[in-house]
């Protein structure tokens, strides 16, 4: 079988291959290559300038760095960068052979605008174009290895199907219409640049951070010798380097004040798994990362606590110990970071006349943001002493603030900026890198650039926070709630941010969207030595919203009631106040109410017999479930957002907006909304955004404000700019006023067209100024209302749940773009049956993440999806721009109780603690002998 | 991932070139798992890509020979074919198997059956179709004569196998007579198309009616259970019990040790019935 084999020949030196020079050609182009050894293709070909090749996992789970070798389609960051010697490579960026044309597949992306944020989209598509790839079926299975945080693949398996969503532009009326994104050519062609795709500025140094491997820990000693010997590392750094006196909070908001300065940029202590402890920066990243494993630290391990309830009793471990009132800490010495009660009305009077009262305890768990685009950012000092800081954040000028503030800056000398960036959903609304790149550029004068590996992701940054909500509900025999009361204890982790705000906001819609005369919370914000929590899609609401729906569903299974039915005798009524727990009415309005309509577009989808067939197997249970939630649009706090609108030399426009596009799709309805205003195609305007040197003031991408504030801005400053431009193309034409309109690149003055080309030069010869600048702020507030249904089939034995029917209604008011909207919903689905049935984020004991990758926490791919089917009210908000209310934040909101309900509706057991995977449900499942009740209709 | 502390790669014409081995090597074969994480303990990588072995051979009297640098893709591709012989009824076992892995058919491309051999995970679905089809490994130690063992017994635990340092896996033979088996399929995945957390098969043979059980994924390394006659559902359970100890079964994140022994038990019996 293995004739003589010999062992003598000692290992010949010719099969030596270290940093040998190799020839390949990447996109037809031939190069030359010297990879080092242990390096893989992805990074070998970015450093060769090909940025269409992205990083999202680098360990083969995410498919973003999808390439051919030979037109075999690889995972470029598993493929060996040697084993590329003489084959012939594509990216993205050689797809489509000759220059200027699309890929067929590139095509469709463009047509059914298969992507958000994008960063996933050159993977996608070189994974479906391939030979091989997408004529295999099923397409689940080709796709296996591509994930997408933002769309839900909907769009995804359209564009590879070959369905066509984008519509024609309407000079002039392209509000409603569904446009593609502006951005959507370079992101199907792998042009658009993320934030680390940028060449590398001479002397960059690349930064790596040791972490802390325990949960509480003293540092006692640092040595860093070893570390320094590394070739190519320049410095290191340690909490001795940084201002021991500016704590900050890394969390974002105009007023700084409702987050709490808890956090130093280095610290002695150390509060979570995964905390930085000291920081390298080296001339490469390898050298970065050696050194960290050369730096030895002394801790003393200090007793940790990971339960909330745990952490606020008296003898356990404190966290901030010592922290005074400048840190913003309610109870530093209880770990207290925020606490809330209210009272309106009287409970224990509204509990009095109740004829039935449910009382139950909900549990929600922790969930990763898992944008694609990890962290990252970079800074340098330009000749003029400027310094320059590019992120992937959701806001740069709050970014700015807190780096002028941590530093010491003037603020002019500060340039913050944000091109297209690889999803948000609320993760990036906090400096987690910058500091530390500004820190590094300030101390040796030379650019900085951090880029986090998908293991930080899961370990050094925020995540949703986890809830125990205890809801007490009163109600007549008729359904009329007589109170509603809950006992809110959130985890915020090791470090405060949004603790507080989201704590607050969780109050509040899951009990307003309900007529009750009576309501009460006490709410804590705890801290704990878990990874911190920060802001995510729905802050907080959405885990209320879970509690409150779901015991919803319960009082009505024990009033006897149909679900929708107790809801539908409950749920606000168009003028309406809305109060929560607080007795005085806040900002907020129902600006166009379409919650009814919602509620029964997802009744009669329930009810027409669409989706899966029911298996017809006795060892699985069916049910059906729905839930509803209310967002207010926009933040209690402070946000405000400034637009420029420039009329442009030929004729064209330019909108200068701060708020940062990462796939929410803010820029493409702004544009929308200056065209529809300027009578204009949107091709006409330009949009120029998110930097601190190139646009207003914008709060920042968050709390639904893309449409709402900055689309208001737009809108405003549209409305001055088209004033002045008929002002005085009437008085140059000499027509009346009334007579001229705004048509494409001309002003029509009674069918004397004069070009806006012409009518510039003239307004600028008298010293006139062709723009408009306008403000546009989050308040008064009008809300948007999702309603969520759900058909499912669960296996009595296995404990696995399928979904055979996922319904959704959104009030979404006037639907500015309707294939995008119809998207966001999708994506916040997407992110809410995840969190519910599949990711798992585990703690050991210790309080390390057992899980922090995405081989073993495992977001939806399209396999796991079903599609879901999307219904919008007719409705127009009095209040929101053009009718509009903000749609991206809140569709995620009524999923998981939908599901819960849909669960306990086929099971008859109400399971109360998320997530529900099948190790966690089949237990129960098997200890219940008799069938369930299925006989409870739903309508 | 760029692999930090990987300071060397060696490409030998053939194994023979590497003679002494030392802590910090490893055989790279497609890499798919290598370049997945760091590999803080290794600084050289030693490429398998030039020993050419031949990837698959078909003999219908004798069985199926499996390179260990056979990728997934062609094995996969190989399981599709429609030469094959008519008796090996057990064939359709090669697709099932490879599609019950976690990784998309670009990894395929380069992952290797032997590294899914050698890696040991419990989720190893080409050691649950070696293993059920009673397959040989034949392994080349870097100081002795080759030796073979059963798949059943290459597998020792978690990431643990028979082989010594630098010991190759050459290949996997699949003897004929498993390959004519009436094969029983049942697996279980939190994910649509993800991680297995219970991987059964059963064979039956059509000579003797012997049925074979082969469990994986569900506990640490395989387990085999040999029936003359199909059990009844008590002496299976027993048979399953005796074999099986519960500290035999796996916890990870994706699945518990007491849903992965609960889906067994549920699995176990649907095969024999579908055998008997
Ligand atoms: C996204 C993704 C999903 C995955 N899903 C699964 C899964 O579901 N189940 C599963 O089991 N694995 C899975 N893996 C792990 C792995 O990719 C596969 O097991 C694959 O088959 C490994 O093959 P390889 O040739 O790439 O091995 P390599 O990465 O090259 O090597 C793996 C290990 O085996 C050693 N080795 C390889 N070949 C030999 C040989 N002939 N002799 C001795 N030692 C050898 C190597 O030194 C190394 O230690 C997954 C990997 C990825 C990236
Ligand atoms: S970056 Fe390669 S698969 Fe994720
Ligand atoms: S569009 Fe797919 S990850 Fe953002």
């Amino acid at each position: 079988m293995v004739p003589g084999l010999s062992y003598s020949r000692p290992l010949s030196s010719a099969a030596l291959s270290r940093n040998r020079p190799m020839q390949l050609t990447i996109n037809g182009n031939p190069a030359e290559v010297a990879p080092r050894p242990g390096q893989c293709l992805r990074t070998l070909l970015r450093e060769h300038g090909w940025y269409g090749v992205k990083k999202g996992c680098d360990a083969g789970d995410c498919g973003a760095c999808t390439v051919w070798v030979d037109d075999n389609p690889v995972h470029s960051c598993l493929y060996p960068a040697f084993r590329a010697k003489d084959r012939h490579i594509t990216t993205i960026e050689g797809l489509s052979p000759e220059n200027g044309t699309l890929h067929p597949m590139q095509a469709q992306f463009l047509a059914a605008q298969g992507f958000q944020c994008g960063f996933c989209t050159a993977g996608t598509i070189m994974t479906a174009a391939a030979k091989g790839g997408a004529m295999r079926t099923p397409m689940e299975r080709v796709l296996k290895g591509n994930l997408c945080r933002c769309t839900g693949y909907r769009a995804i398996r359209d564009a590879i199907e070959g369905r066509r969503h984008v519509q024609e532009d309407l000079p002039g009326a392209s509000v409603g219409r569904s446009l593609g994104s502006p951005l959507g050519p370079a992101l199907v062609t792998g042009q658009a640049r993320f934030t680390a795709d940028e060449p590398p500025l001479p002397g960059l140094l690349h930064l790596k951070v040791v972490r802390s491997p325990h949960a509480h820990a003293q540092v006692l000693a640092i040595r860093k010798e070893a570390a320094l010997e590394v070739p190519g590392v320049h410095s290191i750094f340690t909490w001795e380097d940084v201002p021991q006196h500016r704590p900050f909070t890394s969390a974002t908001h105009d007023d700084y004040h409702v987050d709490p300065d808890d956090t130093l940029m280095l610290d002695r202590v150390m509060r979570f798994v995964g905390q930085r402890v000291v920081l390298v920066a080296a001339d490469s990243e390898q050298a970065a990362a050696l050194a960290c494993d050369k730096i030895e630290v002394d801790y003393e391990i200090l007793p940790a606590v990971f339960d909330p309830e745990e952490a606020m009793r008296p003898d356990a471990p404190i966290l901030h110990h010592g922290k005074d009132a400048a840190s913003r800490i309610s109870h530093p010495e209880r770990n207290v970071l925020r606490e809330i009660h209210g009272e309106n009305g009287n409970v224990a009077a509204g509990f009095e006349e109740a004829d039935v009262i449910v009382e139950n305890t909900y549990a929600t768990h922790r969930q990763p943001h898992v944008t694609l685009e990890t962290h990252n950012s970079h800074s340098h000092l330009s000749p003029d002493g400027r310094l320059h800081v590019r992120t992937s954040s959701q806001t740069p000028f709050l970014t700015k603030v807190k780096l002028v503030y941590l530093f010491n800056l003037y603020p002019e000398n500060l340039h913050v900026y944000t091109e297209r960036v690889g999803g948000g959903f609320g993760g990036k609304q906090e400096v987690l890198t910058e500091d530390l790149c500004v820190l590094v550029t300030l101390k040796t004068g030379r650019p900085a650039r951090w880029e986090f590996t998908r293991e930080e992701e899961f370990t050094a940054t925020t995540t949703r926070h986890p809830f125990r909500v205890k809801v007490k509900l009163g109600a007549r025999r008729d359904g009329t709630l007589t109170a509603m009361s809950m006992r809110v204890v959130t985890n915020t982790g090791a470090y405060g941010n949004h603790g507080g705000e989201v704590l607050g906001h969780s109050l509040n819609e899951a009990f307003a969207v309900y007529r009750c005369p009576n309501k009460q919370a006490d709410g804590y914000a705890v801290y704990t030595n878990c990874v911190p929590a920060g802001a995510f899609r729905g802050y907080g609401l959405t885990q209320t919203a879970y509690a409150v729906e779901c015991a919803m569903d319960e009082l009505a299974s024990t009033l006897g009631m149909v679900p929708a039915a107790l809801r539908r005798k409950n749920m606000i009524q168009p003028g309406d106040t809305l109060l929560s727990i607080w007795p005085h009415p806040g900002d907020l309005e129902i600006g166009s109410y379409g919650l009814a309509e919602c509620l029964d577009l997802v009744e009669a989808a329930l009810a027409s017999g669409r989706g899966e067939p029911v298996p017809q197997s006795p060892e699985w249970c069916t049910g059906q479930g729905l839930a509803l939630a209310m967002l207010d649009c926009g933040p209690p706090t402070e946000h405000r957002s400034e637009a420029r609108i420039d009329l442009l030399a030929n004729g064209s426009y330019q909108v200068a907006i701060g708020s940062a596009e990462f796939g929410s799709g803010s820029l493409t309805v702004q544009r929308q909304i200056a065209a529809t205003v300027l009578g204009c195609p949107v091709e006409s305007v330009k949009m120029v955004t998110a930097d601190t040197d190139k646009t207003p003031y914008d709060t920042g991408t968050f709390a639904s404000t893309g449409t709402l504030v900055g689309g208001g801005a737009v809108l405003a400053a549209a409305k001055v700019l088209k004033e002045q431009l008929l002002r005085l193309a009437s008085r140059y034409t000499g027509q009346p006023i009334d007579s001229c309109q705004l048509s494409g690149a001309a002003v029509d003055c009674a069918n004397h067209p004069l070009p806006l080309s012409e009518l510039l030069a003239r307004a600028e010869k008298e010293g006139h100024r062709l723009s408009a600048v306008r403000r546009a702020y989050a308040a008064p507030r009008s809300v948007a209302f999702n309603v969520h249904g759900f058909r499912v089939a669960v296996h009595r034995i296995t404990g696995q749940v399928r979904i055979l029917q996922s319904v959704h209604a959104a009030d979404a008011g006037q639907v500015l773009n309707p294939m995008q909207c119809r998207g966001q919903v999708e994506g916040g689905v997407a992110q809410g049956i995840g969190w519910v049935l599949r990711e798992d984020m585990q703690l050991t004991p210790e309080g390390r993440i057992a899980n922090p990758t995405l081989r073993h926490f495992r977001i939806p791919a399209m396999a796991d999806l079903p599609e879901t089917e999307v219904y919008f009210a007719h409705t127009h908000d009095r209040i929101g721009p053009m009718g509009a209310k903000p749609m991206s934040e809140s569709p995620v909101n009524p999923v998981a109780p939908a599901l819960a309900n849909a669960i306990a509706n086929a099971t008859g057991i109400r399971f109360t603690d998320l997530p529900l995977t099948a190790p966690r449900l089949y237990p129960t499942l098997a200890h219940r002998p008799t069938l369930p009740a299925q006989d409870i209709a739903l309508s | 991932m760029d692999l930090h502390h990987i300071t060397a790669q060696q490409s030998p014409q053939t194994p023979d070139e590497v003679q002494t081995w030392e802590p910090g090597l490893a055989w790279l074969a497609g890499g798919t798992w290598l370049f997945s994480e760091p590999q803080p303990v290794l600084h050289t990588l030693l490429d398998m890509g030039n020993f050419n072995w031949p990837s698959l051979q078909a003999v219908e009297e004798t069985g199926l020979e499996i390179a260990a640098t056979c990728t997934i893709a062609q094995l996969h591709a190989f399981g599709g074919s429609t030469g094959v012989p008519a008796s090996w009824q057990a064939f359709p076992l090669i697709q099932t198997c490879c599609e019950s892995l976690q990784s998309s058919f670009k990894i395929w491309n380069e992952a290797t059956v032997g590294g899914n051999l050698c890696l040991g995970l419990p989720a190893g679905a080409l050691i649950s179709l070696a293993v059920a089809l009673e397959g040989t490994c034949v392994l080349w130690p870097r100081q002795d004569l080759p030796r073979s063992v059963s798949a059943l017994e290459f597998v020792t635990g978690v990431q643990q196998t028979v082989l010594r340092p630098g010991e190759l896996l050459r290949s996997i033979h699949l003897p004929a007579s498993a390959l004519r088996k009436q094969p029983a399929f049942r697996r279980f995945s939190q994910t649509q198309e993800g991680r297995s957390s219970a991987l059964l098969i059963g064979t039956r043979c059509p000579v003797t009616a012997e049925i074979l059980l082969t469990i994986t994924a569900a506990t640490v390394r395989p387990v085999q259970l040999r029936f003359a006659t199909p059990p009844g559902a008590r002496d299976l359970a027993a048979s399953l019990e005796a074999a099986i100890l519960p500290t035999a079964y796996f916890s990870d994140p994706h699945g518990t040790a007491d849903h992965r022994r609960h889906l067994v038990h549920y699995f176990a019996p649907q095969i024999i019935e579908e055998l008997a």
